[in-house]
């Protein structure tokens, strides 16, 4: 096993370049900033690999079943006796392989980076920022405790604020930020609340205690929970569902998705990162990582993982279709992919065979950081080139990026679903698992699967074929070797990652999980993306108004989509409307003008007293004689008449 | 470790200020004086851990008596536990950021480094007293300061702002003042040390009459809705080093006296109105951050945060659990720091644009990267990030809130916890107007970041700030045996 140091230097070492960066970045590292940041990525990397490779084929697997380690863990902030907040490790399938995830895909977003953010003026920053996301991210997978994972849940959460308002002199990239910070903490609410409620019940922080107790139907604390009810559901149904808020926000599902689209304000390879490996797959992390209890106690609530995870998937899909800007098109793939991850958890079961989701779901979130990586770099090198987002700037690029091209190309096949590429081996796994679990969602991810066909390559044609090359913006080059390297190495892992045993590794129970490859059940699915994919080449391989007509006679449907649903309309009202007009307004308006009224009124009483009376007090002899007087009298009358 | 040093300082550093003759060697005195407080603050920290480990479980440490009036027996005793260990080393980080704030001061300087010294004194008698009367005595020493400080050097309508808060705080005093009599009177011996009544025993129906009194009366200091209005007022009246002195260490004075005097001697009577504390902490700490969202001064901003902030003090010692009152401690701290940092960088803002409000400022960050960073930084300080102060304490008010497992409890707690929104959102949408978007006037272009003292203020603030939020466990050790002894006593009640 590696020694605690190791695995200590893989979140330290970018959180080093962050320090290091953030104070000296704009100064006296401010051109070796991308090396540095990339020499300290890259050994994380190396260390992470090291790490994973070690766990997976040497001492992770005791007695056939890959354990759960934690080989270190510190208290951090005591509550009580066995309340408390530790800050440690654990090292388990999954958080071995999302350590690897997590540190290549930066690292190819570090390499990169070098060449697009070349000459910017704040490339210092750009790289802190870089080493402190991926810091978060990677503290977070380690997370032994689930207190720790909110710490780092927010740390992921703000480090991601100063990558996408990066150009902070843009208003579009303040306000993208902004709204991606405050839309999920709205769901971190609930996760906090999720929280106190499982820990209360739980007795306990730790994962494995907590994961423990709450999966053991004898045990005082389960028993506890599952007889506490509140509006017709157990407190653990609540726990769970709440905590899988925070974690519906983060991973952008629906209706907590706005913010994603608007989050491509920031820089292109930030993207890439956010929705490929970091930030995105927080929420199917957080539920992969309570599964037991979602599946073994709380099946409603797995349910709701399932549901809205459909749901999310196809609304994407959808509005994918009808977006123009690349990078929003993108945006709704990845929300509708990690669709797919979440409803694949919700179908699964614990252990054996019926974990099939578990591990498909984190197969495909493998597979998925690949390819949209790659896709996000690859609209990035597009981006540079023609110096806009939008599909009309673009078209018949192939020749003049083939580099770009060709690794576009097998992104795009990957996540279509195409065999033998990585996506297509991951998706399979989740549609099986779910036509086993729930028919309804089966066919609407079998739909979805031809839609993501469909619009992936409407976004392949239009960049790459449709109308033929010749605008004045295009006679640069193709980026260099920075630029391309991480492309390259990207495609071969989309490419052929799928071929991985992935559920011998990932699996519900630390088992070993043997999935079948069954032809005779790919034959819908991939006849649907092919259909998708001719479909699009209808549409979109030549300029054509065919799909203009298309949009005109389905208006409704089309303007609706397009519009996003307008869902980000009912947000601003709820926000704007509602909590500024209705409770932000009063609420200042009462304390100025009632609860500081009164305060303001006792004074002002106490003046108008003080004054009344103070004439008694006028100095004048005269008046003193008159009221001395006038009192001796009462007095007498009252001596006389009335005490005599 | 002699805690008389702790008042002789600044009685010392007060008189060698009479004696300067120039600006330069007031500033200089002032500084040199405050860094001492920092030091001895820190001293009597390590000496007091030393203390601990040698294993000395005495409930108060270090204390000393002299007789004051024999014939009443008023004593001049001192002493320290974890809480007030942590209030001294607040007060001594505010106090010296403070101080360095204010080097640009050129209006009667010998008297305003005066005044801010003397309050100081206030504050370090009060958190060292272990007799109500000299306590008391301390309480109105921090309290003339603050009147002066805002009346002479504040700005606005600061005549109104200062008698607003003299005010206010005199009627929290005169509150008090009754309730200390009223306890002397219930101990029949007729005793105002502190210890000495925490065991006597004081019948119920007297702590019911007294509690309110002084609960109220020290809840005046920390803004105890709906008492606070001279906050907003005081705060946007006061100069930088006033704002600072008053959040930072004024405020943190009523929420140690609620705990140290009204919840530790009257348990019965903290049973009781509990429920009301609680109520009244969570309409604070929501309605607060709701106002807060609609107000277009920075100051305001920080003053409505502050109500909402110190919300979760007093929220904390409702729910009277060990683990929330340590919250409750442990947000005083937090929010000493934290808002007096704010206070600065408002303050450095303000003096470069003259202007404070959020709509006319922009795009500041490209001018001041520093003022910036740090204004960013207190405001995810604010937000509760993770990292700094403000997490570690709003969540162990979090935790020990939810120990309470009543439906009533959980509303409240419920409340308190949605505030975490509503203060992103303001603070959002401060940072993102103020420091990042378009430059709005071509004037701020010419601007300069912050000066060495603003630097050396901020960066003393931000390791207080950060040394709780990345090592919460030192400042939690400390507070926890504290606030066991006071949990203690409200167990007690319950046998």
């Amino acid at each position: 096993m590696p020694s605690i140091a190791t695995i200590a230097l893989i979140p330290l070492l970018p959180f080093a370049g962050f320090v290091l960066l953030g104070i000296f970045g704009r100064t006296a590292l401010k051109k070796p900033a991308g090396y540095l940041g990339t020499a300290l990525m890259l050994a994380s990397c190396i260390l992470a690999l090291y790490t994973a490779y070690g766990y997976f084929f040497d001492f992770g697997k005791i007695h056939g079943a890959y354990q759960k380690l934690v080989p270190f863990q510190m208290t951090w902030l005591e509550f009580s006796k066995d309340v408390s907040i530790n800050i440690g490790f654990i090292l388990d399938p999954l958080s071995a392989m999302m350590l690897v995830v997590v540190t290549f895909i930066s690292l190819m977003v570090h390499i990169y980076s070098l060449s697009y953010m070349k000459g910017e003026e704040r490339f210092g920053t750009y790289y802190a920022f870089l080493g402190l996301f991926t810091f978060s991210m990677l503290g977070l997978v380690l997370s032994s405790n689930i207190f720790q994972i909110y710490i780092f849940w927010e740390l992921v959460g703000v480090s991601s604020f100063l990558l996408i308002g990066f150009y902070y002199d843009k208003p579009s990239a303040v306000a993208a930020c902004k709204k991606a910070f405050i839309v999920t903490r709205f769901a971190d609410l609930g996760f906090l609340i999720g929280i106190l409620v499982l820990s209360y019940y739980g007795g306990t922080l730790d994962f494995g205690t907590l994961i423990a107790r709450l999966t053991d139907p004898s045990s005082t604390q389960m028993q506890a929970a599952v007889n506490a009810s509140f509006l017709g559901a157990s407190a653990l149904t609540w726990g769970a569902v709440l905590v899988f808020i925070g974690g519906a926000g983060k991973s952008a599902m629906f209706p907590l998705h706005i913010w994603l689209p608007d989050a491509m304000e920031g820089p292109t390879p930030v993207s890439a990162l956010i929705h490929a490996a970091t930030m995105v797959v927080a929420g199917v992390y957080l539920v992969a990582r309570l599964f037991p209890v979602f599946a073994i106690s709380v099946p409603g609530a797995l349910h709701v993982v399932a549901y809205i995870g459909v749901v999310s998937a196809m609304i994407a899909a959808v509005i994918a279709c009808t977006q123009t800007d690349i990078k929003r098109v993108l945006a709704y793939s990845t929300m509708s992919q990690i669709g797919f991850m979440m409803f694949a958890l919700g179908v699964s079961g614990y252990g054996g065979e019926a974990g099939l989701g578990y591990s498909a779901s984190l197969f495909h979130l493998f597979t998925h950081a690949m390819f949209k990586a790659l896709l996000f770099l690859g609209a990035g090198s597009v981006i540079h080139f023609v110096h806009s987002n939008e599909m009309k700037d673009m078209g018949g690029l192939r020749k003049l990026m083939p580099v770009t091209h060709i690794t576009f190309l097998i992104a795009c096949l990957a996540i279509a679903g195409v065999p033998p590429f990585a996506g297509f081996f991951s998706k399979e796994e989740i549609l099986l698992a779910a036509s086993r679990g729930n028919t309804g969602i089966y066919y609407m991810a079998l739909i979805t699967s031809g839609l993501t066909a469909f619009y992936m390559f409407r976004l392949y044609f239009r960049i790459f074929w449709n109308k033929e090359a010749g605008h004045d913006a295009h006679h640069g080059k193709e980026g260099g070797f920075a630029l391309l390297f991480p492309l390259v190495l990207l495609a071969l892992c989309a490419a052929g990652a799928g071929f991985i045993p992935f559920g011998e590794y990932v699996s519900s129970d630390g088992t070993p999980l043997h999935s079948e490859f069954d032809p005779v059940f790919s034959i819908a699915p991939v006849a649907l993306g092919v259909a998708g994919i001719l479909l699009a080449s209808w549409f979109y391989l030549r300029a054509n108004d065919r799909a203009d007509r298309v949009a005109a006679s389905l208006k409704g449907l089309y303007t609706a989509a397009y519009n996003k649903f307008y869902i980000d309309e009912l947000y601003l009202f709820i926000t704007k409307k509602v909590l500024f007009n209705l409770v932000g307004r009063p609420a200042a308006w009462i304390d100025r003008n009632i609860v500081d009224g009164a305060v303001n009124l006792v004074g002002n009483e106490t003046v108008a007293f003080s004054k009344l009376i103070k004439k008694l007090q006028s100095g004048k002899v005269q008046q003193y004689a008159i009221v001395f007087l006038g009192g001796v009298l009462v007095l007498a009358v009252l001596f006389i008449y009335i005490w005599h | 470790m002699n805690l008389l040093y702790l008042i002789g300082l600044p009685v010392l550093t007060a008189a060698a200020l009479l004696l300067a003759r120039s600006k330069e060697q007031v500033r200089w005195i002032s500084f040199a004086g405050s860094v001492a407080q920092l030091a001895l603050a820190l001293a009597l920290y390590f000496a007091f851990r030393q203390e601990r480990a040698a294993g000395n479980t005495a409930a108060m440490l270090f204390d000393q008596t002299w007789p004051l009036f024999k014939s009443l027996h008023i004593n001049f005793h001192v002493g320290v536990d974890g809480i007030s260990v942590a209030m001294i080393l607040l007060t001594s980080f505010v106090v010296v950021s403070g101080v360095l704030v204010s080097l640009n001061i050129e209006k009667m300087t010998k008297e305003f480094y005066f005044l801010l010294i003397l309050l100081s004194l206030g504050a370090y008698g009060f958190f060292i007293s272990l007799d109500l009367f000299v306590l008391f005595f301390f309480l109105e020493i921090a309290v003339i300061p603050k009147y002066l400080l805002i009346g002479i050097w504040g700005s606005g309508k600061k005549e109104y702002s200062a008698n607003k808060l003299a005010l206010m705080l005199m009627g929290g005093s005169a509150l008090v003042l009754v309730g200390l009599l009223g306890l002397y009177y219930a101990s029949h011996g007729g005793t105002f040390d502190l210890m000495e009544l925490s065991h006597l025993g004081i019948p119920a129906d007297t702590q019911r009459i007294l509690f309110p009194l002084l609960f109220v009366g020290f809840g005046v200091f920390t803004a105890l809705f709906p008492l606070h209005t001279w906050v907003p007022d005081g705060h946007s009246s006061a100069p930088t080093a006033g704002s600072m002195f008053l959040a930072g260490i004024s405020m943190k004075l009523g929420g140690y006296g609620c705990l140290r005097v009204a919840v530790f001697l009257l348990p019965v009577g903290a049973k009781e109105y509990a429920n009301i504390i609680i109520v009244l902490s969570s309409i604070a700490i929501l309605y607060g951050a709701f106002a807060t969202m609609m107000q277009k001064d920075l100051k305001y901003i920080n003053a409505y945060s502050s109500v909402s902030h110190v919300g979760f003090s007093l929220l904390g010692i409702g729910m009277l659990t060990h683990t929330a009152l340590t919250g409750a401690v442990l947000q005083m701290v937090s929010h000493g720091l934290m808002t007096a940092l704010f206070f600065a960088v408002i303050g450095m803002v303000y003096d470069r644009t003259h202007t404070r409000m959020v709509n006319d400022l922009g795009g500041l960050m490209k001018m001041m990267p520093f003022i910036g960073t740090i204004f960013f930084i207190v405001g995810l300080c604010s937000l509760g990030l993770p990292g700094l102060s403000g997490f570690v304490a709003e969540m162990t008010v979090f935790m020990g809130s939810w120990e309470n497992a009543d439906l009533f409890h959980r509303i409240a707690t419920i409340t308190a916890c949605m505030s975490i929104v509503v203060t992103a959102v303001y603070i959002l949408r401060a940072v993102g107007k103020v420091m990042m978007g378009p430059v709005t006037n071509p004037v701020y272009l010419t601007l300069k970041d912050a000066n060495w003292n603003e630097k050396l203020a901020a960066v003393i603030l931000l390791a207080g700030i950060l040394a709780i939020g990345l090592a919460p466990f030192w400042l939690n050790d400390l507070v926890r045996p504290a606030t066991e002894t006071i949990a203690h006593q409200i167990l007690q009640v319950t046998k």
